[in-house]
């Protein structure tokens, strides 16, 4: 009896103060606004913490000789943790979370970064590398919000079509390989296991079904969304697994259980490097794409470190470093003249803005079609994820 | 506390306690406040860290986020139970998952009573200790290092599984249900044998002896005699593989090829819609409280 009492009023005390917090926090979305840092930058705080892409921020622990975070931290003084991260969820939840100074984001977290208040405008007037960024990465909307400035554009790239030398022939040159139910490497097809990846399917269907009038993979209305999503279910038959967890698709693939299908440049490199015979290409389709942008967290205590990384990190060296070893095009245009493969922004097509016309960057879906379309509403990303979470799990 | 004296109180204190430390004194004399700041801190975690967050996923399932950021807005809705119920994917993936819990729960029973009998029953004493040490071993090896060894074990052509089928025809079923079973009755199997053994061991050689003089045969008296005895035993181990599948989601994201689990659910959701991930996690909540107040009807419990 005496236990139980105690228990009660214990459980009395706990729900209070679970009320307690549950109101205590609440009504924390205040309008995004706040200026940039003025500046001048300083000293170093210490540390940095840094949430990229895999291959990123390299500091020599994947391959001794890939490392420009070690320079870093010698020539500011700032030590720098890095945490990495799989699809742009991950990172809007860990930026949520707090605790990181700067983000790779790309274009389908920037915005809803912004929108969550967890990111603050950027002055490029202390990027002195900014200068030399290309014109066509600037104030775009997924860096830019009423012409106001939230990063420093990174650098661009397409997701591309890998598939195993040895294995797929002849090589292919259409992601009908990847969505066709009777394609040839049927159980061994993967997928990029998140959400956005729908608009992998929109972008195949804008050159196979040009009746659905899907004009940008991101702004589907109703109807060409469900046909997307259809086309995945069918897809679903001849997926041998899905990867967001890029060590899992280098296994895969080097053990030949994945054959053919989305990657990215990085993969690739990492795979042929293993011994793993692999190719890619760019679709004559299209294909989905990035261009990422550094951001600096609203609640960082390095500011200057902070703004010491972005201008590294778009350097001229350090961005061809980056460029090359992530596999895509840079986004400062003297950086073309530093990479070890000379030939590297002619491959990448670092400033070819043809090239870039079939490649449809991330960005994320809102209800307000991103196409300019007024007479539809288009299907927003909470209505992408529920609908990814439930064709994976049906 | 404030009101501890460095002196002795002055009426009726006992000859000896000078040598003990005041506080000591204090607290013998005031016995209810002892056992509360004894039980504060257990108490205070079990309520807290323990009871807490599960009340904070049960509330946290009827918030809400924000469509384009993802923010959580605390507003009360049932959209997220309702989106499970109608979702035809969401009673599937919770079938699924309970039917790979149950074969695995139904593997590990299978094959660990035989390992307990005889670890228990026919091994030397002497060889006990060793028995029940390499029963334990793999337990000391990395999670993560195991599922991925079955992986690679699992790997079609050119895994040792399919290095074993080969000869009769047979390729390595590849990733999907049937590696994820097998992984994870090997991951679990400790969690049944040991209770299972116990169990066993308890087991008085009399009541055998009497079940042979009473003309009962093996099989008779394995039925009649040893599994009543052992049930509560099997009902605990179960409870440890059963619920431990339950909740598992990084097996089946190695070997499981592209099957999704509950777990797969909430971990899918939780970076984007943190309250409907909440929700899915109740479910496997609801289905061990069914389990338990079942098991707890068998009398099982008591046992333990």
């Amino acid at each position: 009896m005496q236990i139980s009492r105690l228990l009660k009023v214990g459980a009395t005390g706990a729900a209070v103060a679970l009320l307690a917090a549950a109101c205590g926090s609440g009504g924390s979305s205040s309008t995004p606004s706040a200026s940039p840092y003025a500046g001048p930058v300083g000293k170093g705080e210490g540390t940095l913490n840094v949430l990229a892409w895999p291959g990123y921020a390299e500091d020599g622990s994947t391959d001794p000789a890939v490392d420009w975070v070690t320079p870093f931290e010698q020539k500011t003084g700032c030590q720098v943790n890095v945490k990495t991260f799989g699809t742009s969820d991950e990172a809007v939840q860990l930026m949520s979370g707090g605790g990181y100074d700067v983000v790779s984001a790309s274009g389908d977290a920037t915005l809803r970064l912004v929108a969550a208040d967890k990111v603050q405008p950027v002055n490029t007037s202390l990027v002195p590398n900014y200068a030399d960024v290309f014109a066509g990465l600037k104030d775009k909307s997924w860096n830019t919000v009423d012409g106001v400035n939230y990063g420093i554009p990174h650098g661009r790239g397409a997701n591309i079509l890998m598939y195993r030398t040895d294995k797929v022939s002849p090589a292919p040159d259409s992601w009908a390989i990847t969505f066709d139910p009777n394609s040839p490497q049927k159980g061994s097809v993967t997928a990029y296991d998140s959400p956005i990846f729908i608009a992998d399917a929109a972008v195949y269907l804008m050159a196979t079904q040009p009746d659905l009038g899907i004009k940008d993979p991101y702004a589907l209305d109703q109807t060409q969304f469900d046909a997307a999503v259809a086309l995945l279910t069918a897809q679903k038959a001849i997926i041998g697994e899905y990867w967001s967890d890029y060590t899992k698709y280098l296994q895969a693939s080097k053990a030949g259980t994945t054959t053919v299908g989305t990657s990215w440049q990085v993969i690739q490199n990492l795979a042929a490097a293993d011994g793993t015979p692999v190719e890619s290409v760019k679709p004559k389709e299209g294909a989905t794409g990035w261009s990422d942008t550094w951001m600096v967290a609203k609640d960082t205590k390095s500011i200057n470190c902070s703004y010491l990384w972005l201008d590294w990190i778009v350097s001229p060296e350090v961005n061809a470093q980056v460029a090359e070893w992530f596999g895509e095009a840079p986004a400062n245009e003297k950086s073309c003249a530093l990479t070890a493969d000379k030939d590297h922004c002619a491959t990448f097509h670092a400033g070819e803005e043809d090239y870039w016309s079939d490649v449809y960057y991330w960005n994320t879906p809102s209800e307000k079609c991103l196409d300019g379309r007024t007479d539809v509403k288009c299907v927003p990303y909470s209505e992408w994820s529920k609908a990814w979470s439930s064709l994976r799990n049906a | 506390m404030s009101t501890v004296t460095p002196e002795a109180p002055s009426d009726g204190a006992p000859a000896e306690a000078p040598q003990r430390h005041p506080l000591a004194s204090w607290f013998y004399r005031h016995p209810r406040t002892r056992l509360s700041l004894l039980l504060l801190l257990p108490l205070g975690w079990l309520l807290v860290v323990y009871l807490g967050s599960l009340a904070m996923l049960f509330v946290t399932a009827f918030w809400q986020v924000d469509s384009f950021t993802g923010q959580i807005e605390r507003a009360f809705t049932f959209d997220n139970f309702v989106e499970i119920a109608t979702d035809p994917a969401y009673y599937q993936v919770a079938l699924r998952t309970i039917g790979i819990a149950a074969a695995v729960t139904v593997l590990a029973a299978l094959i660990g009573l035989p390992m307990a009998f005889y670890m228990a029953r026919v091994a030397r004493p002497s060889h006990r200790a060793l028995l029940v040490a390499l029963v334990l071993t793999p337990l000391w090896a990395s999670y993560l290092v195991k599922v991925y060894s079955w992986r690679t074990m699992f790997q079609p052509e050119t895994g040792v599984i399919a290095w074993l089928l080969n000869p009769f025809g047979l390729d390595s079923p590849g990733y999907g249900a049937l590696a994820t079973i097998t992984t994870l009755t090997y991951l679990w199997l400790p969690y049944m044998i040991l209770p299972l053994y116990a169990g066993l061991e308890r087991i008085p050689d009399s009541l055998l002896d009497a079940s042979a003089d009473l003309g009962a045969h093996t099989g008779r008296t394995f039925r009649s005699v040893v599994m009543p005895i052992l049930w509560p035993s099997l009902v605990a181990g179960s409870i440890f593989t059963f619920s431990l599948s339950l909740g598992d989601y990084i097996t089946v994201q190695i070997v499981g090829g592209k099957l999704q689990m509950l777990g797969n659910v909430v971990y899918q959701n939780f970076t984007l819609n943190l309250p409907f991930a909440a929700a899915v996690a109740t479910i496997p909540v609801l289905v061990m409280v069914v389990y338990l107040w079942a098991v707890r009807r068998t009398g099982a419990l008591d046992n333990l």
